[in-house]
């Protein structure tokens, strides 16, 4: 079981802490039968990291461990930690750990020659030995520079009890103040050269953050990021930094946004699982409504959703939710929905993140709402929201968890062009823009972007009523599109022209016939007129012929009268007879 | 080792951790030290921490070789195989520590 730590293996054998997040961060844990430094300032934690390290290690991993304290008592101890659920004294009391008050008083001592601090090795040999220790927490020995006045003499000891502390194989927890230009004040990293761990904590804008650094790690591969972590009720939460490498799975199912008109738009099916989706839109446009219909939507699935609201009280987002016919009451109850509200300049950044973290760890939801994450830096437009921001989606995606985040952005400023960083971080980019027109603020919903999707670039009406949500298609005419009461206006005064129109033109065609009548009757009479003066042309004509016969009778009696002694005269036309 | 005689007697209590030079350096120095000013007025116990271990803790022992005048009050402790006499002296507080 134990290993002689000469030889350099491949992966050293590491003693896993227990403490939330940091067995990640270092792949596995602590390197198991050497010396750990960790420093920082005062209180950044130490202690706390170094009684967790002992109290996880004898509750999750069976290995005892002795508490060497040079600066509080073991009283003193028990009580700090009490607060975070440990109960020290039961926990000695069942030998699974030990605490040894180291005291050094200054004034009480004179030093007359040489001397060692066997003292202190039988100390920790018995305490070892009686609970069959495997871990061991020295915090802080640095402490003994102050009581003793040779430096020399405790330089060699503390090299000493460090072979020592190897050859029984514990696995240690050395704790050391932070020195000006050095990690400790006494240079303990001389010593501790196989696992060294830096925690920071700093306080910008009134807001604290703690940080925590593997500045070593001899024989393992570890992230030389800083990680953010967090002192809660239940010990220590280190926030790893995972993966950013883009290599998370997916998948092609889809999930309905709980709104059919916005369903519709996105390839009629909805988003794809595990995809982030953001909402961006000015105050008032009606984002919580949006974002509480995909958390109906998501427990309507059975799925657990959870909203992580920075704005609003759970109480309140219940209520205002239940008057647009959102009613999520039932779904906390039921424990599918949890709503997390947090003002979001208690904390810094990566508290904020951390927090995320543990709360997702703890409650496993497929969904997660965060509403708004536009405040969460406070105002501090630094590059850091963005930094953290991808942290998070990248962490969501990489647990398969579909996530809604809603931006609120500030009016003026043209909604695409704010933050174009985050888009690349997104897969589903809604807009929700005001149109004012006619005295009147409508709104309007767009998808600006959905990746892998075929999505409407229609723009829709977006009402909220009793309800709930509703995406109509806004009037589009030559004017531009309108919604709203100008929309049934000018929907209204399309109908009024068209009935004028279509009587206009019935109008017309009535018109149109009377003339048509009106003429016919014209050409009726004059035919009648036409076939009158015929008739009577023709009247005229057989009158004519009958006088004319009549003449040339009389005119051929006449000249018979007048006898036919009279030749022919000359004058006669030439007829022939 | 010594009887008491009446007056006040020194009780001295040598901590040490197996019979090392050192220790046994210390003890050979404070017995000539306690026959230099406390003739017939002490006793000292000599502990072994090998032996007895649980006594570090108890009486929150750290360096070896330990000394601790337990009588009279207060108690003063003193480390180191002293054979720096004055200092030696000085914890007792058999001597005014100088200036």
């Amino acid at each position: 079981m134990s290993n002689p730590s000469s030889a350099v293996s491949p992966t050293l054998p590491k003693a896993p802490t227990g403490i939330q997040g940091l067995d990640e961060v270092t792949g596995g844990g602590l390197p198991r039968g050497r010396p750990t430094l960790v420093c920082g300032t005062a209180g950044c934690g130490k202690t706390l990291f170094a009684m967790e390290f002992l109290v996880r290690g004898a509750i999750d991993f069976n290995e005892p461990g002795v508490f060497m304290a040079f600066e509080e008592t073991a009283e003193e101890l028990s009580q700090n930690v009490r607060s975070l659920g440990f109960d020290l004294d039961q926990m000695v009391a069942q030998k699974q750990l030990s605490l040894d008050y180291v005291h050094v008083e200054p004034e009480e001592i004179q030093e007359t020659g040489e001397y060692d601090l066997d003292g202190l090795f039988v100390r920790l040999g018995l305490a070892i030995d009686e609970i069959g220790a495997k871990r061991v927490v020295l915090d802080t020995i640095e402490t003994l520079f102050g009581g003793l006045s040779n430096a020399a003499i405790l330089r060699g000891e503390l090299r000493r009890l460090f072979r020592w502390l190897k050859d029984r194989h514990v696995t240690c927890v050395i704790t050391g103040e932070r020195g000006d230009g050095s990690l400790t004040r006494q240079g303990l990293e001389e010593y501790v050269s196989d696992c060294v761990i830096l925690l920071d904590h700093r306080v910008s804008a009134q807001t604290s953050t703690r940080r925590l650094r593997i500045v070593k790690y001899r024989g393992s591969v570890h992230g030389t990021n800083e990680y953010p972590f967090l002192i809660e009720e239940n010990g220590i939460s280190v926030l790893p930094v995972t993966s950013l490498g883009l290599q998370h799975s997916v998948t092609d199912e889809r999930i309905s946004s709980g709104i059919d008109g916005l369903d519709a738009m996105l390839d009629g099916r909805g988003y794809y699982r595990g995809s982030s989706i953001l909402l961006s839109g000015t105050a008032g446009t009606g984002k919580t409504s949006l974002a509480a219909h995909f958390a109906r939507a998501a427990c309507k699935r059975g799925e657990r959703c959870l909203y992580l609201s920075f704005e609003e009280s759970p109480a309140q987002i219940i209520r205002n939710m239940l008057t647009i016919g959102v009613d999520l009451a039932p779904f906390v109850a039921s424990g599918l929905l949890r709503i997390n509200s947090t003002r979001p300049n208690l904390y810094g950044l990566e508290s904020h993140l951390a927090t995320i973290h543990k709360l997702v760890n703890d409650f496993r939801p497929q969904n997660v709402i965060v509403d708004p994450i536009s405040n969460m830096d406070g105002g501090d437009d630094s590059g850091e929201a963005y930094s953290m921001l991808l942290r998070l989606v990248d962490f969501l995606k990489e647990q398969k968890i579909t996530s809604f985040l809603v931006n609120l952005t500030n009016g003026g400023e043209a909604l695409e062009q704010t933050k174009t960083r985050i888009s690349s971080l997104i897969d589903t980019w809604l807009l929700l823009r005001a149109v004012e027109v006619g005295g009147e603020r409508n709104k309007v919903l767009y998808v600006l972007k959905s990746r892998g999707m075929a999505h409407s670039n229609q723009l829709r009406e977006f009402t909220v009523s009793s309800k709930g949500i509703q995406l109509i298609e806004p009037y589009a005419g030559p004017e531009g599109v309108l919604t709203g009461s100008m929309r049934t206006a000018q929907e209204a005064r399309e109908k009024a022209l068209e009935l004028a129109r279509a009587q206009e033109s019935s109008r017309k065609q009535r018109e149109i016939n009377r003339r048509r009548a009106e003429l016919e009757a014209q050409i009726t009479s004059l035919r009648d007129d036409l076939s009158a003066l015929q008739e009577e042309a023709k009247h005229l004509d057989s009158e004519a012929q009958a006088r004319d016969s009549v003449d040339t009778q009389t005119r051929l009696e006449l000249m018979r009268r007048r006898g036919a002694a009279e030749t022919v005269r000359d004058d006669t036309v030439g007829t022939t007879r | 080792m010594n009887q008491s005689e009446t007056g006040s007697t020194w009780n001295l209590r040598l901590y040490i951790a197996g019979q090392t030079p050192k220790s046994m350096r210390a003890l050979d120095n404070l017995r000539r030290i306690c026959e230099e000013h406390l003739a017939g007025q002490y006793t000292i116990e000599v502990v072994d921490l090998l032996v007895n271990p649980r006594l570090a803790k108890e009486d929150q022992i750290i360096a070896i070789p330990t000394l601790v005048r337990k009588l009279p009050d207060p108690i003063r402790k003193i480390i180191g195989d002293l054979s720096d006499s004055e200092r030696t002296l000085v914890g007792l507080q058999l001597r005014k520590s100088g200036n």
